[in-house]
């Protein structure tokens, strides 16, 4: 038998973006076993629920993630709506999802850029990340914020977008579009790619399912989880279908997203042709007394936040399951017989938010 | 249109925690999360399960020096959850299938949510 050596992989890595670390067990070259390791940025977040007014805990909840950061705040307020039976107006569930669509989008092109420079595709990255600045300049002009919008509260949201605006993004989603499914056709056509993809980091659907995972990783194995399927925000009025490749691999991870970055331009398209008229808002009074479990699909999976009121302005209780901890398990199984110079592709093919993680 | 998803909370009992844990596994529930509420001197630890979008809870009450059995053993990727659990929480976890042994989340404060503030670790499985 080879002799076996441990390789500590991260927390600072040139392809990570942010500190986890990995063991790695090595035969030769080979990959035979990763135990990760997470923590180095743990911020304790949750227990700031103590201590902030559950109005003013939305900020918070943004702030876990730069890349999540709208749907981390959606899906604590839908949380905190669902305790105090809180129906929020059907424009607000419209903008809801434009901006979360957009979050999905911009999240998106980041990874493909990351996962291009990975593979050493330099030009595909700069592309990638083009793209995403276009997406960035409507975050900003509708809500003020690049990567923290402020716009999402408890009964709705703080800002809506004129229908000037609505008509100006309408009318550039048809050549964004273009642009992305150029980009998306190098991504999924060229050769190098698929070399360097294809049948790397294999996990099957049934194993998939069983370890818990989430999002694109999981979708990618076969296992059609989406949380908007459930139907919040506007997505029940707009109808949904997740994308779903079964190959399983790194190939079909960057295949789903791809595509879903395809359908998130579509879900806006119908969300700005069925937006409804009306208030953005409603009134907020009393204190939430209760407990809600409230999930939404990030861009790397289902996000959920267990809430917990006790009648007072506080909460008691917040609990954050991001999907990168979902996916972990995932990961442990992806990178065995893996070679260590895939292993950064591997790593990223699960689109890892250690932000989101460290709460 | 609010969403209203049904949630079904059913509270188990220690002893019967691997069973119940097994019978929604053979019944094809995902396991979505698991996580620790300090109810005021101890814990309650939900168990969260999904199949087809439809959300089922299993709620364990524990005292803070309560051995609670892992579950990886029926659902592989629990490890994570209950690392966590021992990491942030302190609770005693017996037969994790990837024990970190205190190590997974690398906290300053050994057991920052603790409810007593433990300093001894009993999460060491061999």
């Amino acid at each position: 038998m080879p002799e076996r050596i441990i390789v500590p992989f991260g927390p600072q890595h040139p392809v990570l973006p942010e500190p986890i670390h990995l063991d790695l067990v090595l035969e030769d070259e080979k990959v035979v076993e990763a135990i990760p390791s997470i923590g180095y940025i743990h911020r304790g977040l949750e227990q700031l629920v103590q201590k902030r007014e559950y109005t003013e805990y939305v900020y918070v909840a943004e702030r876990i993630c730069g890349i999540c950061s709208f749907i981390h705040a959606l899906c604590y307020s839908q949380g905190v709506e669902h305790i105090m039976d809180i129906e929020v107006p059907d424009r607000a569930r419209y903008l809801r999802t434009i901006w979360s669509e957009c979050s999905r989008l911009h999240s998106h092109l980041l990874w493909l850029g990351l996962f291009a420079d990975s593979m050493g595709f330099e030009n595909l990255f700069m592309r990638s990340w083009q793209l995403r600045e276009s997406v960035l300049d409507v975050l900003e002009d509708t809500t003020g914020g690049r990567v923290i919008q402020g716009t999402c509260k408890v009964g709705g949201v703080r800002r809506d977008i004129g229908q000037e605006k609505l008509d100006e993004m309408h009318r550039e989603l048809d050549p964004f579009e273009q642009k992305c499914r150029d980009l998306g056709d190098v991504f999924l056509n060229d050769e190098t790619v698929k070399y360097r993809l294809q049948g790397l980091g294999i996990v099957g659907k049934d194993e998939a399912y069983a370890l818990g995972a989430v999002g694109p990783t999981a979708r990618a194995s076969g296992v059609p989880v989406d949380i908007r399927e459930t139907g919040y925000a506007a997505y029940g009025d707009i109808g949904f279908k997740p994308v779903v490749e079964t190959a399983g691999d790194c190939y079909a991870r960057c295949a789903v997203r791809v595509k879903e970055v395809y359908a998130s331009i579509d879900i806006i398209r119908r969300a700005i042709e069925e937006m409804p008229e009306g208030p953005i808002d409603v009134k907020v009074k009393g204190t939430p007394d209760g407990e809600y479990f409230s999930r939404a699909e990030q861009p790397r999976g289902e996000v959920v936040h267990y809430l917990r009121g006790d009648g007072s302005k506080h909460l008691a209780r917040a609990r954050i399951r991001t999907p990168t901890l979902a996916n972990i398990p995932m990961l442990v199984k992806m990178l065995p017989g893996a070679q260590l110079a895939d292993v950064p592709v591997v790593v990223l093919s699960i689109d890892p938010c250690i932000s989101c993680t460290e709460r | 249109m609010t969403v209203k998803e049904e949630q079904t909370s059913i509270d188990v009992a220690l002893e019967n925690l691997l069973r119940e844990v097994e019978g929604l596994h053979d019944d094809g529930y995902r396991l979505v999360q698991i996580g620790c509420t300090d109810i005021g001197g101890a814990y309650e630890i939900n168990y969260s399960f999904d199949k087809g979008y439809q959300f089922k809870n299993l709620r364990l009450t524990a005292g803070p020096e309560t051995e609670v059995p892992s579950i990886s053993g029926i659902y592989w990727g629990a490890f994570v959850y209950e690392n966590e659990m021992h990491d942030l929480f302190g609770i005693p976890v017996t037969g994790i299938n990837i024990d970190f042994k205190g190590t997974f989340i690398k906290t300053a404060e050994k057991y920052p949510f603790s409810v007593t503030r433990r300093g001894g670790d009993r999460c060491r499985n061999v």
